[in-house]
């Protein structure tokens, strides 16, 4: 679809908006509506836009596939990591009350840093699943998936 | 700090682990990581039956908020037990997985195999060790989602078919486990199991709560595979690769047991299963399991679909266990919980070695193989004694608490049951010991090398002498099923 | 009666819709032996359990549960917090269930289950079974 020169430029002008707004989503979570979750599958997508448009190739070319794993996997720790660094500091299990000087700024740097977690392994793994779908070599025998007779 | 913490460590370690394993190079190393982890976990719930044997209830608030409005994680003695079954098997069969992944999964699967081998854990762990309801759910689901990857990875291309009837099923039934929780939760406001338990004995939304009850139940029977929710079992046995059904075997069917356990005793007290007849049901069902269950293993030409089928006869014995609704069936119930992940790994584990053997587990081809094979046929010949039930190993614990039980309350067709299911788990077990050590050997195969391979022997005879050791000294089990019975506090006799 | 229907059956209509939408997605996948729309199925069936969450949650006259001036009723935003974590439950599942329908048709060349089983079979009864 890179040919296309309409959806080229449309998509080169969305794309920023639509990370901005991802990532405004992500650390606004802590204020309205949003969070990690919102804000990962929207930085997703506008990644798979791009995937869509350029095609895999140069989408595993901006982000390669082992760096996806990689923050996928930084994701996750990254959320049990500041869960423990609580136990760490005299609290209970993700009792971000600790993490800083006084409870309330503990507990906004204990939920931003839990929901970049989750942001990161969302986005990534949205990214991971959409790549291993569109990956897949397309054989001969996939046709099957075609012959619906109901 | 440990000690104090270790109820929630329990469950992050293999939540910190599952992705660094995942991300790693070579089987080998997460291995290593898998190992050490099933290894700290072990520790970790032994000293937390310990403590909660000795008459301590653990009470741990995640995040510090307290309930019902933050989750907190209630260990008495039921989980306590649940968790230490769970890590057992765990371990063993990570101890076993050394030679039978690399045998069974490709080199480049093999960290994703641990990971998803170390969310199952931990999702399994996670629903014994919660005190909230909705926990349990997010909890099912890792576990179960973990699942369906694990059975797919099977070698038979029938295991990915097995693996999505399985996660159609799966999934139906967590949703109807999360309606019912959705009802619970309408009806009392709460999602804190003891907090629920009071409000539910005060609501007066009957029509509500009876329903909330119907769709959990149904929903946690179909991931425990009762009576005629029990399809997807034994094909996901079947075709699973063999360490994971060796895993499913001893922990996944066991933990929703425990739940429904959880919720008739603790949830909705016995009273008011007694009220809606729920006990009846679940002991008829119980006994059309035990039965049906052992009618089909005994009609099965393959080890893995005996083994499978006679899994699902003695998730009969727990359901009636379970109804029962007496302090010794639940006891007997959770010694047979026990005891039944003793026996059905050892099985399996057994049967991977003759399949690494010799390449087959159809009875047929593997008669007088028994002869051969002497370590792994003993583990088979003690492992099958017990699933009958023969003085002097735990399968007989457990079936005599069963019969007290039954007998406590004159239920005497229960009684019935008990010796007609014992009587057929006879006929198949002999099945096995008579093909494999009394009839002539049929096809040649190289005899056993493979058997003395110490990471597949080791654990499998570590299980089949505690079915001895614990079966000779009751004092185990019994003692640590009666504190769990105990700790429950409001078992009042019918 | 006509109080009767209308505090039972109208004014619970959310969990009439829930139904419905639970009942359509469980004839789905009971009936359709396409695996894709099985998968579909499942989605229905687990949108209908989100929605019963979630109007489950909705206080007359209250707005979204964010904190701001001048509104004092909200709805209750814990039904609509367990949702976001059932969604991404129901995301994974979905996911994965794709997965195996992949391989599935990569193995067998159909994703019709009459004709999985029929495959089966047909391999069960020609070769020796190996399980």
């Amino acid at each position: 679809m890179k040919d296309n020169i309409i959806l080229r430029i449309v998509a080169k002008m969305l794309i920023p908006l639509i990370i901005l707004f991802a990532l405004y989503v992500q650390f606004h979570g802590d204020y309205s509506p949003g969070g990690g979750f919102q804000a990962g599958i929207i930085f997703s997508s506008a990644l798979i836009l791009y995937r869509l448009i350029f095609g895999l190739e140069a989408g595993d070319k901006a982000i390669p596939r082992p760096v996806l794993k990689l923050i996928a996997s930084l994701g996750v720790l990254l959320y049990t990591g500041t869960g423990v660094a609580a136990l760490f500091m005299g609290g209970e299990f993700l009792n971000y009350s600790v993490l800083a000087d006084t409870p309330v700024h503990g507990q906004h740097m204990g939920i931003i840093l839990v929901e970049l977690g989750v942001g990161f392994t969302v986005a990534a793994t949205m990214l991971l699943i959409f790549d291993s779908f569109a990956g897949r070599p397309l054989t001969t025998q996939d046709a099957g998936i075609e012959k619906q007779h109901d | 700090m440990v000690g104090q913490h270790s109820v929630i460590l329990m469950v992050v370690l293999p939540l910190l682990a599952a992705p660094v394993t995942a991300l790693l190079p070579g089987g080998r190393s997460s291995w290593a990581i898998v190992m050490t982890v099933m290894a700290l976990c072990l520790i970790m719930s032994l000293g937390i039956l310990g403590d909660v044997i000795s008459g301590s209830l653990i009470h741990y608030e995640l995040g510090g908020w307290a309930p019902p409005w933050g989750i907190a994680y209630e260990i008495d003695g039921l989980n306590a037990l649940m968790a230490v079954i769970i890590s057992i098997v765990g371990t063993l069969v990570a101890i076993y997985a050394w030679y039978s992944v690399p045998a069974d999964i490709p080199e480049n699967k093999q960290p994703l195999f641990y990971a998803a081998y170390l969310l199952c854990f931990l999702g399994l762990l996670g629903m014994s060790m919660t005190g909230d309801i909705f926990n349990v759910f997010v909890f099912l689901e890792i576990s179960s989602l973990a699942t369906y990857a694990l059975v797919g990875m099977g070698r038979n291309r029938q295991a990915l078919t097995a693996s999505f009837q399985y996660l159609i099923l799966g999934t139906i039934g967590a949703t109807f486990f999360l309606i019912g929780i959705g009802l619970a939760y309408a009806a009392t406001g709460s999602l804190n199991m003891a907090d629920l338990a009071i409000r539910l004995s005060e609501s007066t939304h009957v029509q509500t709560i009876h329903t909330a009850f119907g769709f959990i139940f149904i929903g946690m029977a179909l991931k425990a595979a009762v009576f005629p929710l029990h399809q997807w079992l034994p094909r996901a046995y079947t075709y699973a690769p063999i360490t994971v059904s060796a895993f499913l075997a001893g922990t996944s069917t066991k933990v929703a047991a425990y739940v429904i356990a959880r919720m008739v005793f603790t949830v909705f007290t016995p009273e008011y299963s007694r009220q809606t007849l729920f006990n009846e049901l679940l002991m008829v069902l119980g006994a059309i399991a035990v039965i049906h269950g052992a009618v089909r293993s005994i009609g099965q030409t393959s080890i893995k679909p005996l083994l499978a089928w006679s899994s699902l006869s003695q998730i009969g014995y727990f359901m009636i266990g379970i109804g029962l609704l007496s302090a010794t069936g639940l006891m007997a119930t959770m010694i047979h919980i026990f005891n039944h992940a003793l026996i059905k790994t050892t099985l399996f584990m057994a049967a991977g070695i003759l399949l690494y053997q010799t390449g087959s587990l159809r009875i047929a081809s593997l008669s007088g193989m028994g002869r051969h094979m002497p370590l792994t046929f003993a583990a088979i010949i003690i492992a099958g004694l017990s699933l009958i039930g023969v003085p002097g190993t735990v399968g007989f614990i457990s079936k005599w608490y069963l019969v007290l039980a039954a007998v406590e309350q004159q239920a005497w067709w229960i009684v019935a049951v008990l010796v007609l299911g014992s009587a057929m788990a006879i006929i198949y077990v002999w099945k096995l010991i008579e093909t494999l050590y009394f009839q002539p050997t049929t096809e040649p195969h190289d005899t056993g090398h493979i058997e003395r391979t110490p990471a597949l022997i080791i654990p499998t005879w570590t299980l089949a002498i505690a079915c001895i050791y614990l079966g000779l000294d009751t004092g185990i089990s019994v003692g640590a099923a009666e504190a769990a019975v105990n700790s429950l506090g409001l078992l009042s006799r019918p | 009666m006509i109080d009767y229907i209308s505090s039972h059956w109208v004014s619970h209509y959310n969990y009439w819709a829930t139904i419905v939408i639970m009942m359509i997605g469980l004839y789905t996948i009971i009936s359709h032996t396409n695996l894709i729309k099985k998968i579909a199925g499942l989605n229905i069936l687990q949108a209908g359990v989100f929605l019963m969450y979630i109007s489950m949650g909705v206080v007359t006259d209250g707005t979204a549960p964010i904190a701001a001036e001048g509104f004092t009723i909200y709805s209750n935003p814990l039904p609509q917090v367990l949702m976001l974590t059932a969604i991404v439950v129901g995301v994974a599942t979905t996911a994965l269930a794709f997965a195996f329908v992949v391989r599935i048709s990569e193995t067998y060349h159909t994703v019709e289950e009459d004709e999985l089983l029929f495959q089966d079979k047909l391999q069960s009864s020609e070769e020796t079974e190996e399980w």
